[in-house]
């Protein structure tokens, strides 16, 4: 963790998302924005108030693990590497350029930060169990954070991944779900109903805890809060996707989509304002 | 140095266990004198020969439950905190099940999984064509950085297995035959990823073989010599990166080339073979011995085998003919 507890996590949230927009707007072509802005806060609070990482080493045995299961939320993702020190914040200008590290889906590159490549959906939560459980075997005190959309939760390996960090015990992993309610087709209810992803989540046997996405406080305290021995926590944070942005919030057209020269400068006044 | 013994009463003792067991048995070896080797399976620990891995060594035994995507996915967490992670099951469940977990983990981010396919070919028998592994070699093969070793025996099966535990890298083990299936070795040998072993020297025909094909092939190639054929024969063990060395030699002898296997005769051995000499200059005569593109019907392993045609005297005949006719 890089910065003192005072400093305001909601400025922080705010630089992400000027980053954001502006690698959007440089690439020239379409990218994630909703679920990029989804989130942001939970990316922040993460990587300021609770993961033990340090970027000039970024293979430290003893850090915490974390894995963007949602691989198309790299928006979401690649600025904050930045921000905690693992790069440039220059860097961010190669997003989508022609063999950069840094494309629309995570690239496997420790010494960026970035702990595997995703892209393909429903992939993170087993890996992520892998992870954790490497830790248990090998008595190590890390532990392992995974970020999934609700959308992904239609994969079936989810719900494998899922039984199996309860059956083997892992109360040292913890997967942050960005509930925002759409997904690729819309809102999630026309495509594939989670409304009860709670119950679903419970009914795994996972610790469920629920809060609102974009508020750092409850992000903090649901992330630290003392996990219950032997069970996995599963954090349901309902989001807003494209939040921060009037006219992208619960607006599936900015699913993926490309900012005008028009919608950038607007999108920007509107975070700056905030 | 190996960590195992080769003598003729374990290469024999092998040979009774069959490829399942003798992998379960290597495995545990392997792993009683390294903590980092885990083995992991999607519920079928005692079909893959792993049960008394899992009571000797019950925290180096994983089992993912029926769940062969999840299996895959846990082993690249595992493998990539440092941990040699041996993942098995049938071979349809592991190749196309697991296949995109396979793409990712193994391919595209080079983790240190070895997949091991049991059971693969005809050998599920009556469990039917849901059980073969008839096409896992085809989806394997097209994705990069896998190392794919079909050993040619239970010998081979140990060599293969340890070879791969000594290796940092993603491989792929195909396991064919059955307990009691004829052994290509008798004695130890000199076993190298990558580097086919030519069996026997001949003059009239090359015979490309790998895993339970190669006894065959050996079979044939005697009753070849018994009208005047002669030919060579090569356990092509290793079917990615396949032996450019031992292909070259096997062009300038200038002689029909016949390969053989216990998989479709697409994306296979066969094929591996084919493409590398599309790109030479001279053409070859290649034919492809497998199963055909089909579905066929259930039986027993002999039957299929017989029915296929991948029996020594059947491949004689069929090489007998094809030379008649040219």
């Amino acid at each position: 963790m890089l910065i003192p507890e005072n400093e305001s996590l909601p400025s922080i949230a705010r630089e992400i998302r000027l980053n954001m927009l502006e690698m959007a707007y440089q690439c020239d072509g379409p990218a994630h924005l909703g679920g990029g802005l989804s989130m942001v806060e939970l990316m922040t609070t993460l990587y300021a108030r609770v993961l033990n990482f340090d970027p000039l080493n970024p293979d430290l045995s003893t850090r915490d693990r974390f894995i963007l299961s949602k691989g198309h939320g790299v928006l979401g993702y690649f600025p904050v590497l930045a921000q905690f020190g693992y790069f440039d914040k220059s860097l961010l200008k190669s997003f989508k350029v022609n063999g950069s590290d840094l494309v629309a889906h995570p690239v496997w590159k420790q010494e960026l930060g970035i702990e595997s490549s995703n892209g393909s959906l429903g992939h993170g939560l087993s890996m992520a169990a892998g992870i954790a459980l490497a830790a248990k075997l090998k008595s190590e005190k890390y532990k392992t954070f995974v970020l999934l959309g609700d959308g992904e939760c239609n994969e079936g390996s989810i719900w494998e991944a899922a039984m199996f960090a309860v059956q083997y015990k892992l109360d040292n992993l913890t997967a942050i779900i960005d509930w925002n309610g759409f997904q690729s087709d819309g809102p999630s209810e026309e495509v594939i109903d989670n409304r009860n992803l709670p119950d679903r989540w419970r009914g795994f046997g996972w610790n469920v805890i629920e809060i609102d996405g974009h508020d750092h406080e409850s992000i903090e305290n649901s992330l630290k809060q003392t996990t219950l021995p032997s069970i996995p926590k599963v954090i349901l944070a309902k989001t807003i996707k494209g939040r921060g942005i009037s006219f992208m919030e619960n607006n599936n057209a900015w699913h993926h989509n490309r900012l005008t020269k028009e919608s950038y400068l607007r999108a920007k006044l509107e975070v700056e304002a905030k | 140095m190996s960590a195992l013994v080769f003598s003729s009463d374990k290469i024999l003792q092998w040979g009774r266990l069959g490829p399942r067991a003798t992998y379960g048995q290597i495995l545990l070896t392997l792993a009683s004198q390294d903590s980092k080797i885990v083995a992991l399976s999607a519920d079928l620990g005692n079909s893959s020969g792993l049960d008394r891995m899992k009571s000797a060594l019950p925290s180096q035994f994983i089992n993912t439950g029926i769940a062969e995507q999840n299996m895959i996915g846990v082993a690249a967490g595992l493998a990539k905190e440092g941990f040699t992670v041996f993942a098995s099951s049938f071979a349809p469940f592991i190749s196309f099940r697991a296949g995109e977990q396979l793409r990712m983990n193994l391919g595209y981010m080079c983790h240190n999984i070895k997949a091991v396919g049991i059971g693969s070919g005809l050998s599920m028998g009556f469990l039917g064509n849901s059980h073969y592994g008839t096409e896992d070699l085809a989806v394997i093969r097209s994705i990069p950085n896998i190392t794919i070793v079909s050993p040619a025996d239970t010998t081979e099966v140990a060599k293969a297995v340890e070879a791969a535990s000594n290796s940092i890298g993603p491989f792929y083990i195909r396991l064919t035959g059955q307990p009691g299936s004829q052994l290509v070795n008798t004695d130890d040998y000199e076993f190298e990823v990558g580097k086919a072993i030519e069996l026997q020297d001949g003059d009239d025909v090359a015979l490309i073989a790998s895993g339970s094909m190669v006894a065959e092939a050996l079979n044939a190639a005697k009753l070849l010599e018994a009208i005047g054929i002669s030919a060579s024969v090569i356990n092509m063990h290793t079917i990615k990166p396949i032996d450019h060395e031992v292909l070259e030699k096997v062009a300038l002898r200038n002689v029909p080339i016949f390969t053989l296997e216990e998989h479709s005769i697409i994306g296979g051995l066969g094929s591996a073979v084919a493409e590398y000499f599309s790109s030479k200059k001279a053409s070859r005569s290649i034919t492809l011995i497998g199963i055909p593109d089909a579905y066929g019907e259930t039986g027993s392993y002999e039957f299929l085998l017989e029915k296929y045609g991948l029996r020594g005297e059947l491949i004689a005949n069929q090489i007998r003919l094809a030379l008649e006719k040219n």
